[in-house]
């Protein structure tokens, strides 16, 4: 998904000249081509992540459309007042790009594990929110940010993540996309887990509907509601915490929705995510994922306090 | 040059901006007047003398030298300048009052105003963001970036004290409003920055220490920088005093929040225009 989104980048960053890279110190075998067709519009900030989002906020207030590329946490959570007061009070184009949503980072432990993310951007007014669900989304979000001004975040697997469309997507109209057919339910997916849930029990044989929703913010709620009036159950899967995630955004938007009267009546929302925990301990994404994105139980969560 | 006129003379423009902003501490109960009055004439010089490049009456004219002024709370001073040369009209009206954007902490919906801040360190790494803007674009105008001693404690100030030179940043120039006085003690007792100035010169920037009331000695430092092709930015440490002006108010960490009563008003006034 990286090389999607990057290799996208630079191609339009051959004839839009407003396009600046900045880069966290990270990059390395993915920035290379960008760094060298474009040296006076790359930067490396070094480790220094408040730092590095307040230079974006200059250079984009000069004109450029400056995406910042780091791993998780770093341009996000280290840098979160820069973010909300500078870049998005001041709507400067800064687009944050994160690569190792989630587990992508699974091995390398709690630091690079990139849960809580999709819940601190979408909070900020403001800011645009995409989780691309495979490379052919990533190049699409590469296009949409670099197309509009203002801030963004994009959060971006790793590598070696398998196409689950078949060729070329479009962003433009900020919708949610259609995977799969199906008659029971429908099935709402954010990010790089959605290739895992082509694969879930509830999309063979069509079942449920296989939706993407690559823009958490703003949410697609015109087919929020067409799903919603069609079936009495949705399910939401995200690679993220439950609160304030994916699924949360879904059910606020529901219940907005119903509490004016655009809505008939509430489905049946069940949400995939992470249960208030961290995962201490190291695995593949695909093993952490089995582990800790899981529905919630009967009986409730049970926060670890 | 201000366009529509001449500058007002920067001593002159100082006293209006003293005496304004203890009208707007005292009808407004604000509160900063203390690092308001350090930094005065520092704003004095800067507008009140042709380094500065602005026009008052295009706030977003692109050949504008860039002044970021990170001490976000000692907005009355800010403002008051900015209104003086004529960059807004109707501070003293509505300063803090509902549906007003003269916000307590300084906001960039007034003119004049490059960015909000208020909250403490974010005004430098900007600063060099647009620095190295200039650079790359091959810009003549100049940044400028107002910084306290106190909000000096904050790492993001650092991270861009390391940036600024490795990047050549010659066309910044940070100012540090130096009272000795942050919002709960003295700076040598909370974090001592001693020496700041030995600080800047191991970060390999360029460093002059001025006395910040004194206009000639500000302008020429100023002008210096301002007339000077250099390859490391600079920082002009400027010793200040908080409250400078007001004999009761200098030095004294209780008027970073007390607005002045009526007869404090009357006292201060005085002082202020026997200068």
């Amino acid at each position: 998904m990286r090389n999607a989104f990057i290799n996208t980048l630079t191609d339009i960053a051959k004839t839009d000249e407003k396009i600046f890279l900045i880069c966290g110190d990270l990059g390395y075998s993915v920035l290379e081509p960008f760094r060298d067709s474009f040296p006076d519009r790359f930067l490396n900030a070094g480790i220094a992540e408040q730092n590095m989002l307040g230079v974006a906020t200059g250079l984009s207030r000069e004109g450029y459309n400056v995406f910042v590329y780091s791993i998780g946490n770093f341009p996000t959570l280290r840098a979160m007042e820069q973010i909300r007061y500078d870049v998005c009070y001041h709507q400067a184009s800064v687009k944050i790009v994160a690569v190792g949503a989630g587990y992508a980072y699974g091995p390398l432990g709690t630091s690079h594990h990139t849960t809580e993310d999709l819940a601190m951007m979408r909070v900020l007014p403001n800011m645009t929110v995409i989780a691309p669900g495979d490379p052919w989304e990533a190049a699409a979000a590469a296009k949409w940010l670099a197309g509009n001004r203002g801030p963004g975040y994009v959060r971006l697997n790793k590598t070696g993540e398998a196409n689950v469309h078949e060729s070329a997507v479009s962003f433009d109209d900020q919708k949610a996309i259609k995977i799969r057919p199906g008659r029971l339910g429908a099935l709402l997916c954010t990010g790089a887990i959605l290739d895992s849930a082509t694969r879930h029990e509830m999309i063979a044989n069509g079942k449920y509907e296989l939706y993407s929703f690559p823009f958490v913010k703003p949410l697609d709620t015109v087919l929020l509601r067409e799903v919603a009036e069609k079936y009495e159950h949705l399910v939401t899967i995200e690679e993220h915490q439950l609160a304030g995630g994916f699924g949360s955004a879904i059910v606020e938007a529901l219940s907005d929705m119903y509490s004016v009267g655009k809505l008939s009546r509430m489905p049946r929302v069940t949400r995939h995510g992470i249960h208030d925990s961290f995962f201490c301990f190291a695995g593949s994404q695909e093993y952490i994922r089995r582990l800790a994105v899981k529905p919630i139980p009967p009986e409730g969560i049970k926060s670890a306090t | 040059m201000a366009a529509g006129g001449k500058r007002m003379n920067s001593v002159e423009l100082s006293r209006r901006v003293r005496v304004e902003c203890l009208h707007l501490c005292n009808r407004y109960k604000a509160s900063h007047i203390g690092g308001a009055y350090s930094v005065t004439d520092i704003l004095a010089v800067l507008y009140g003398t042709p380094i500065l490049r602005f026009r008052s009456n295009e706030p977003t004219w692109s050949g504008r030298d860039r002044l970021f002024y990170s001490k976000g709370h000692a907005c009355t001073s800010l403002y008051a300048t900015l209104e003086a040369v004529g960059f807004s009209k109707g501070l003293f009206g509505t300063f803090t009052q509902d549906g007003s954007f003269w916000t307590s902490h300084v906001n960039h919906l007034v003119p004049g105003v490059e960015i909000s801040t208020g909250s403490l360190g974010h005004a430098l790494p900007v600063a060099a963001g647009t620095a190295l803007a200039g650079k790359r674009l091959n810009k003549n105008w100049k940044v400028y970036c107002i910084v306290s001693d106190g909000e000096l404690d904050e790492g993001s100030n650092w991270e861009a004290i390391l940036f600024s030179p490795h990047h050549q940043l010659g066309n910044l120039c940070v100012i540090v409003d130096s009272n000795q006085i942050q919002s709960f003690g003295r700076v040598e007792d909370v974090m001592g920055l001693d020496s700041l100035e030995a600080k800047f010169l191991a970060f390999r920037w360029n460093v002059f220490r001025v006395d910040g009331h004194n206009h000639g000695k500000l302008a020429d430092v100023l002008s210096m920088f301002r007339n000077s092709l250099l390859l490391a930015p600079t920082v002009i440490i400027a010793d200040t005093v908080k409250g400078k002006g007001v004999s009761f108010m200098e030095n004294n960490l209780a008027w970073h929040y007390k607005s002045p009563n009526d007869q404090e008003l009357i006292a201060a006034l005085a002082e202020l225009e026997r200068e």
